[in-house]
């Protein structure tokens, strides 16, 4: 009986056959690479015939002049994001939901939207155009009411609000789309039910709306809890300067640096490694917290 | 809505007046973009430029078209997004169909193995490496394979294909005699055309925008995608005039480049900006499918 599935489906498994080979060569081959970690690589030995050295690299990491500052910089920015950056797509869909107007509530949805489909080049691009401090449009506003102008883009104190706040202008609209999927699936009677009891608006956004997309709340946060760690190389990478370097520089842009930059693979492969598994712990944790409080969670 | 009361009245407004506030936000700097690129750049630089454009000039589009490292920068993005967008669509048909299939032995083996690498992966060194000894340094595939698959974007499709394509059909065709491949593409495909045109433009705007793999695997100047070239213009002359460490040479450099980073960013947003009314309506739909999924 298994076989005959096996047979008939056999034109499936060869289908399947280069995406099966993707995986392992661009995906698998990487995970089983990440041994030199614990290796001192050698280009002409390769990465199976360098000599194991423990974890050696590891310990050269935490003890380096960088490491809190890594930690204290890629945790604070993560933090940042999931305290300003993860609500606001929530906040978002719960006000395009109110309104009655499908023509506004268009209008609104598309154009916050349109930022999503910047590439990050031309987002930090913006960000330098507007926030420079002789001609960028935010600087004249705060002379014009009197205040100095402030050097956002190379003041380390004004990095995390940058990037973060940048991030909920770029990113709210197309975020908020799943929310808005979710509300629409909530049932309007509880809704007339509501009316019918005197609920104001307000109450019944609190009482019925949130609790009703509460479940995609979970996965959602579970989802961004798993990359605390992991805060965009790409944005933050353009961002940086020699300026705003205590504050700008995070673990994946220093793997960058040590590892492709100055070439020290093993190094760079431990920290990046480290990096790794502390992501993959947070979201077995948060999963599990997450099953425990309200039984939602990704498995 | 007949008789609200007057909290509930007020709090309408309420929600009105914070979306017109933040879609002013969101489009301002936009605006300010498109009229800043037909200004003239002193008339930028001194903060005349508000809503309309002062001193109308084409002088920057102009400079783009006379600056051919934009312009081959161009061409190859182009090829890159064509290329990858069509290795991505074929590998993504390849592994959502047959993982659609209830009937597939060992489809949950697979699929574990492609979610496994959502969470855990490599990290860029092994990567590098693998790359390097592949000898794809250098090359327009370090760009395009190693990010052949989005194991997201298969969910959404293989989704897609178990609830939006009745099973009863597929069944007719098989006892009709035909293949599982024919029944893919004479049936299956024919009516996946909406998650189709999703992936399409999911996967072609990732391939636009992408700056970090050329940053990391490329070296030839003639292979550089558009935004490195943008990268340079937009970027790299200003952080270093705001570190005051410019030269001669990338003051002029940076005056320049205040003449044509307006024109720039509408140039490569373009055909993005062409797309977008098109684009919203699938995007918004692809993202909904996956929401059903997760």
């Amino acid at each position: 009986m298994l076989k005959r599935q096996i047979r008939r489906n056999w034109d499936l498994y060869v289908l399947l056959l280069p995406v099966v080979a993707f995986f392992i060569v661009f995906e698998y081959v990487p995970m089983y690479g990440v041994q030199i970690a614990f290796k001192n690589f050698i280009a002409t030995k390769g990465i199976w015939g360098s000599p194991w050295v423990g974890l050696h690299h590891f310990e050269r990491f935490f003890e380096s002049y960088y490491f809190w500052r890594l930690i204290k910089n890629t945790l604070g920015i993560g933090l940042y994001q999931l305290l300003v950056g993860f609500p606001a797509p929530i906040l978002l869909a719960l006000l395009i939901n109110e309104v009655r107007s499908r023509k506004f509530s268009r209008f609104v949805q598309t154009v916050t939207y349109a930022p999503h489909f910047l590439s990050t080049v031309v987002l930090v691009g913006l960000l330098l155009i507007f926030l420079s401090p002789e001609s960028g449009l935010v600087n004249l506003v705060i002379t014009w009411l009197g205040g100095e102008p402030i050097r956002f883009m190379t003041e380390p104190s004004w990095f995390k609000s940058v990037y973060v706040l940048s991030g909920v202008w770029q990113q709210m609209g197309w975020s908020s789309i799943i929310y808005l999927a979710a509300l629409t699936a909530i049932d309007p009677q509880l809704h007339e039910a509501a009316r019918v009891d005197g609920a104001s608006r307000w109450q019944r956004i609190w009482h019925i709306n949130l609790p009703g997309i509460m479940p995609t709340i979970t996965i959602l946060l579970i989802l961004n809890m798993g990359s605390l760690l992991s805060v965009g190389f790409e944005k933050v990478y353009l961002m940086q300067n020699s300026l705003n370097m205590t504050a700008s520089d995070v673990i994946s842009t220093h793997v960058y640096r040590k590892g492709i930059v100055d070439g020290q693979y093993s190094y760079s492969a431990a920290v990046g490694l480290f990096n790794n598994v502390i992501n993959f712990i947070l979201l077995i944790v948060v999963n599990r917290v997450a099953r425990k409080m309200n039984d939602t969670s990704l498995w | 809505m007949v008789n609200q009361s007057l909290g509930d009245k007020l709090f309408g407004w309420v929600v009105y007046a914070l979306l017109a506030l933040i879609c002013v936000i969101v489009l301002y700097p936009l605006i300010f973009v498109l009229v800043a690129s037909f200004s003239s750049p002193g008339a930028v630089m001194r903060g005349e430029v508000w809503l309309w454009p002062k001193d109308m000039t084409w002088i920057g589009y102009k400079k783009i078209f006379q600056n051919a490292e934009i312009l081959t920068g161009y061409a190859n993005t182009l090829l890159y997004t064509v290329i990858g967008t069509a290795i991505n669509l074929l590998l993504s048909i390849a592994a959502a169909y047959p993982l659609s299939r209830k009937d597939l032995y060992g489809r949950n083996v697979i699929s574990g193995m492609m979610v496994l690498t959502m969470f855990f992966s490599g990290g860029m060194v092994p990567t590098y490496l693998l790359i390097k000894d592949l000898g794809m340094l250098n090359s327009m595939w370090a760009l395009i394979l190693p990010g052949a698959i989005s194991v997201y974007n298969v969910l959404i499709m293989r989704t897609f294909f178990q609830n939006g394509i009745p099973q009863e059909m597929q069944e007719a065709a098989a006892m009709d005699g035909c293949s599982n491949i024919g029944t893919l593409v004479r049936i299956v495909l024919p009516l996946s055309m909406p998650i189709i045109a999703v992936m399409i433009l999911f996967y072609s705007v990732g391939h636009w925008n992408a700056y970090f793999s050329a940053l990391m695997y490329l070296t030839d100047r003639e292979k550089y995608p558009l935004q490195l070239i943008l990268r340079e213009i937009l970027i790299q002359g200003q952080m270093q005039e705001m570190q005051g460490v410019g030269d001669n040479v990338l003051a002029e450099t940076v005056m320049q480049s205040e003449a044509i980073k307006y024109a720039v960013v509408i140039v490569a947003n373009l055909p993005v900006l062409l797309l977008y009314p098109f684009l919203q309506k699938y995007f918004a739909k692809g993202v909904m499918i996956g929401a059903v999924k997760g």
